[in-house]
């Protein structure tokens, strides 16, 4: 292929390949194909696999007898003769493996939960290696065991695959596997002569495993028939070249969000390039792209009942960034970025992979109206603002899981969940102790005056709580990736990094909106605890209004953004695994329920048990004046003080939207422009009927593949657990009547 | 200075003329329409004032969302305060900010003329076009809603005309056929909009324990609604 030459040529550098060669498409949809024959026959063949996979029991089959690895299984196919793009995870489709050493507990368990055993030649193995999991516990101090058990802080990858990297697999099409071996390998020589310490033998012994992972990437494809140690020569070797270095990571990794990167653009110039060339139609480059969309619908990783049901369904988070501008000014919005979107009208609606628009008021008229009508049919994109990104991580970064930008073969994060601040501030009120087990876990708190409760001294006491709380929290996660590179390194995907990369501690915050009303309520309403017979307060009076969260309102967004400043800057001080810089997001996924069903009444009126809002989202029903009253107390919400991302998420009924389909897609543009000028930085959106949800509540075989999209990602309706469902409903439809 | 008597506002209106609008309520209106969804804006909340600068110091935080869209103000009958709305219009237009006033037209044009002209559209509520039927409906004559329309044909100030169909009062054949020839005549009306009734608002009326004559009254069916649209030629 013809390719402009530039740096790209002389280092590992797919950036440069990019910005020389891709072409901007200010079109509209009008060339896009429908599905062919045989993707619709292949498309046929998958759906009647996931009704199957739905019927029993949401796992269609587990091969517990063998440990993946890049190359454990041989070839597996759907429908050899249909597929343009091969590679499956198993021998079979939708079939599970083992991925042990994030820790052997939790295949145990998930094993258990099917009906399902673990041969003794595999689980004798675990009696002489250690896995992360264990490692970990190992090393656990008993603050940090309660501080799990109690949920304060939560949902830490300290029993599986911790994820959130991304592998710069764009590489593998581009150079060829044979290029980047020879490229680790001088990069491992290179260190021969330094004197050999711990952090200098660990980088040389990682390097030595990359080079390792890529020869068994090579021989994997190999099973298929491929050989990828040189470039791919057109568009579908590049996406397949691309697929393979993909199927690799998920074979070795089961981590929590495996993001995929930013493909679509990259990928455009083979396309044009044949297009021009004859060598492909429309209709062939099209159906290349469906059946690779198809492969990431049907990522699998076998999971306990309960990691489910926090996470709703069975998410994998292939998280693709498609548009957002260049540095040189011209915006990245190809024909490509066009039919990655076009496969949710192709092969309709689904959670993944997680399409993700990156957003600026300055993508071309004609893209932005397009994505509108996608997302008013579909709810299936979600859009992150390119103009915060961009001035952080420049104009290659892709989105890790939903919100965490990083800059791909770059950066990469050790991934943090959550600490809950809701939980944070009723140990504030309780002496530092837990507000439904009654036990200590912060000392020295003291106890909160008699009578209404005092701004001042609630402040005071909630700061002394989070500087208590965040050097627990880093110190546990120093623990968690520690371990994790030790017992459980993402090999491939590293081997798809640079040798020098910028690393991140992502912490994050849930219940930020409960903690805001809060202190608002405290601050200008009357407030006094109720406390049971043991002296710990269960519940509050409040008497009077106060501001709310989410009505534009100064007096208590501005509580808000002091919060966020006040825990980040707090994080930040802490020392960290590997010089990592701690990060925040304000992202729950769908956990916002489990949280609050482990969280106490809070001093707004919320009351024990009750959901959180999602993300950065304000209280259900506390919004008064409207999603763009909400949307600009969300969009306050300092960015630099969360630069792991903030997510919000936007329901609303078709009808709320505009009379005509053109009016809808127009004010929906009009929306998102908006948001991103106020400097809004991740919005989903959800254009749904109430109706519809409650139908598929009751009838879920009639919506298969209906989607809806909550903090950060896209989930299947009716894989929800009732209760969330309900939770989905029961949130905010901005509706006016 | 005026002082505007206020309800609320809602931030985010995609069905009140084009674009997206901020929408202003404002409180106080001479009718009682039985199908109101808004009967807690029928009383002029005189607790509840504002000034126009205070009001488009609330609307100016939405600029990046309604400039192409716009402010629309709606109540209640924002005619009543016919004066507030003049002096509110100036300053969006100051502002460069689209208006449009949702009026049932009830208003006498000697106070509200003024600040017709100002505002760039004018969302026209027709309640019923017979005499009669709208006294039942409203509680009022409908005199002034066609003198109000004459003008703005006068004028050529646009109209969007809007109304509302309720079966056993206005959603009858005869009825919608009269009106639409009526309102063929005029080259100021840019779009009319028919609203089928809906009750989401009638809880509103059982939190103010008033009584609410249309139980038992359903909204319109699907083919009610484009049988009627038919009649109107909207597609």
């Amino acid at each position: 292929m013809k390719f402009n030459n530039g740096i790209w040529n002389n280092e590992i550098n797919v950036r440069d390949f990019i910005v020389k060669n891709y072409t901007p498409y200010d079109g509209d949809e009008g060339f896009l194909v429908p599905p062919t024959k045989k993707t619709k026959k292949l498309w046929n063949k998958v759906l009647a696999l996931l009704k199957e996979e739905r019927h029993r029991g949401g796992v269609y089959d587990i091969d517990e007898k063998t440990i993946s690895t890049i190359t454990s299984h041989s070839s597996g196919y759907i429908d050899k003769d249909l597929e343009e793009i091969v590679g499956l995870q198993t021998d079979e489709p939708l079939k599970r493996a083992i991925q042990p050493f994030g820790g052997i507990r939790m295949v145990h368990t998930s094993l258990k939960a099917y009906n399902k055993e673990l041969p003794p030649e595999i689980d004798n193995i675990f009696k002489y290696r250690k896995t992360h999991n264990d490692g970990v516990f190992d090393v656990y101090t008993d603050d940090m065991k309660k501080a799990r058990h109690s949920g304060i802080i939560t949902g830490l990858p300290d029993a599986y695959g911790r994820g959130r990297i991304i592998g710069d697999y764009r590489r593998v099409p581009l150079y060829g596997v044979d290029k980047l071996i020879e490229e680790k390998i001088k990069a491992k020589k290179s260190h021969d002569f330094e004197p050999m310490y711990g952090d200098l033998i660990k980088d040389i012994e990682e390097i030595s495993e990359q080079i390792k992972s890529l020869k068994e990437l090579k021989e994997m494809a190999s099973f298929y028939g491929f050989d990828i140690s040189k470039p791919a020569k057109d568009t579908k070797e590049a996406f397949q070249w691309l697929y393979f270095a993909y199927l690799a990571a998920i074979k070795e990794q089961n981590g929590a969000a495996m993001s995929i990167g930013r493909i679509s653009t990259f990928l455009d110039i083979y396309a044009e390039e044949d297009l021009k060339n004859g060598v492909y139609t429309e209709e062939e480059i099209q159906e290349i792209v469906d059946h690779f969309v198809m492969k990431l619908r049907m990522v699998r990783f076998l999971r306990t009942p309960a990691y489910d049901e926090l996470f709703s369904g069975d998410p994998t988070w292939v998280t693709e960034a498609i548009a957002g501008m260049c540095e040189d000014g011209r915006h990245m919005v190809t024909k490509m970025s066009y039919r990655f979107l076009h496969t949710l009208v192709n092969l309709g609606p689904a959670p993944e992979p997680n399409l993700t628009v990156l957003w600026s008021n300055r993508l071309p008229a004609n893209f932005k109206e397009f994505c509108a009508k996608i997302s008013i049919e579909t709810s299936s994109i979600q859009y992150e603002s390119d103009e915060l990104m961009r001035e952080k991580f420049g104009d290659d970064y892709g989105i890790a899981c939903c919100v965490s930008a990083m800059k791909i073969g770059k950066q990469m994060q050790f991934f943090g969940a959550r600490a809950n601040l809701a939980k944070a501030l009723l140990y504030a009120l309780n002496d530092g102790c837990d507000e439904i087990s009654g036990e200590k876990l912060c000392e020295g708190v003291g106890p909160i005056s008699d009578g209404p409760l005092k701004f001042d001294e609630v402040l005071e006491k909630f700061d002394y709580v989070s500087e208590w709380l965040t050097k627990l929290y880093i110190n546990t996660l120093n623990i968690i990736h520690f371990m994790h590179d030790k017992y459980c390194y993402e090999r491939v995907q590293m081997a798809l990094h640079d040798e020098e990369i910028v690393r991140t501690s992502a912490c994050g915050i849930a219940g930020l909106s409960v903690v805001i009303d809060s202190l608002s309520a405290i601050k200008y309403a009357k407030v006094t605890p109720i406390k049971n017979e043991n002296g710990l307060i269960v519940d509050y009076e409040i008497e009077g209004d106060y501001p709310q969260f989410g009505n534009n309102d100064s007096r208590v967004d501005e509580i808000g953004t002091m919060i966020v400043e006040r825990f980040m800057t707090r994080l930040s001080k802490r020392r960290t695994y590997r010089n990592s810089i701690p990060t925040m997001s304000i992202l729950t996924i769908t956990s916002n329920v489990v949280y609050g069903k482990k969280t106490g009444s809070t001093p707004d009126g919320r009351k024990a048990g009750e959901p959180f809002a999602p993300g950065a989202n304000p209280m259900h029903g506390r919004d008064k004046n409207g999603c763009i009253a909400s949307m600009l107390s969300v969009a306050k919400i300092p960015y630099d003080f969360a630069e792991d991302g903030i997510s919000y998420t936007f329901s609303i009924i078709p009808d709320a939207l505009g009379k005509t389909e053109e009016s809808k897609a127009k004010n929906l543009v009009s929306l998102l422009d908006g948001y991103i000028k106020e400097k809004g930085h991740h919005m989903n959106v959800n254009v749904l009927n109430r109706e519809t949800l409650i139908d598929a509540m009751d009838h879920p075989e009639k919506y298969p593949q209906l989607t809806i999209r909550v903090s950060g990602y896209a989930v299947n309706f009716i894989r929800l657990s009732r209760e969330q469902q309900l939770d989905v409903i029961h949130r905010t439809f901005h509706s006016m009547i | 200075m005026t002082y505007g008597y206020f309800h609320s506002y809602e931030s985010f209106g995609a069905v009140d003329g084009p674009g997206i609008r901020f929408v202003v309520f404002l409180s106080g209106c001479p009718l009682q329409c039985l199908y109101c969804h808004n009967p807690d804006t029928w009383v002029q909340n005189t607790k509840n004032k504002i000034t126009a600068d205070e009001l488009i110091a609330k609307v100016l935080p939405y600029k990046n969302f309604i400039s192409s869209g716009g402010v629309t103000i709606s109540g209640g009958e924002p005619l009543l305060q016919a004066e507030f709305c003049e002096e509110f219009i100036l300053k969006c237009k100051k502002n460069n900010l689209h208006t449009a006033i949702d009026t049932s037209g009830a208003i006498s044009l000697d106070i509200s003329k003024k600040a017709i002209e100002l505002a760039d559209l004018i969302l026209l509520d027709v309640k019923d076009i017979d005499e009669e039927d709208c006294i039942k409906l409203t509680g009022k004559s409908n005199k002034n809603t066609f003198a109000t329309l004459e003008y703005c044909e006068k004028i050529k100030k646009p109209v969007w005309i809007r109304h509302v169909l309720l079966p056993q009062y206005t959603l009858k054949k005869d009825k919608l056929e009269r009106l639409s020839q009526y309102l063929e005549g005029f080259s100021c009306i840019e779009k009319i909009e028919l609203l089928p009734y809906h009750i989401m608002g009638k809880y509103k009326w059982d939190e103010l324990c008033m009584p609410y004559a249309l139980d038992g009254i359903e909204p319109p069916t699907d083919k009610e609604v484009a049988e009627a649209k038919a009649i109107f030629k909207i597609t």
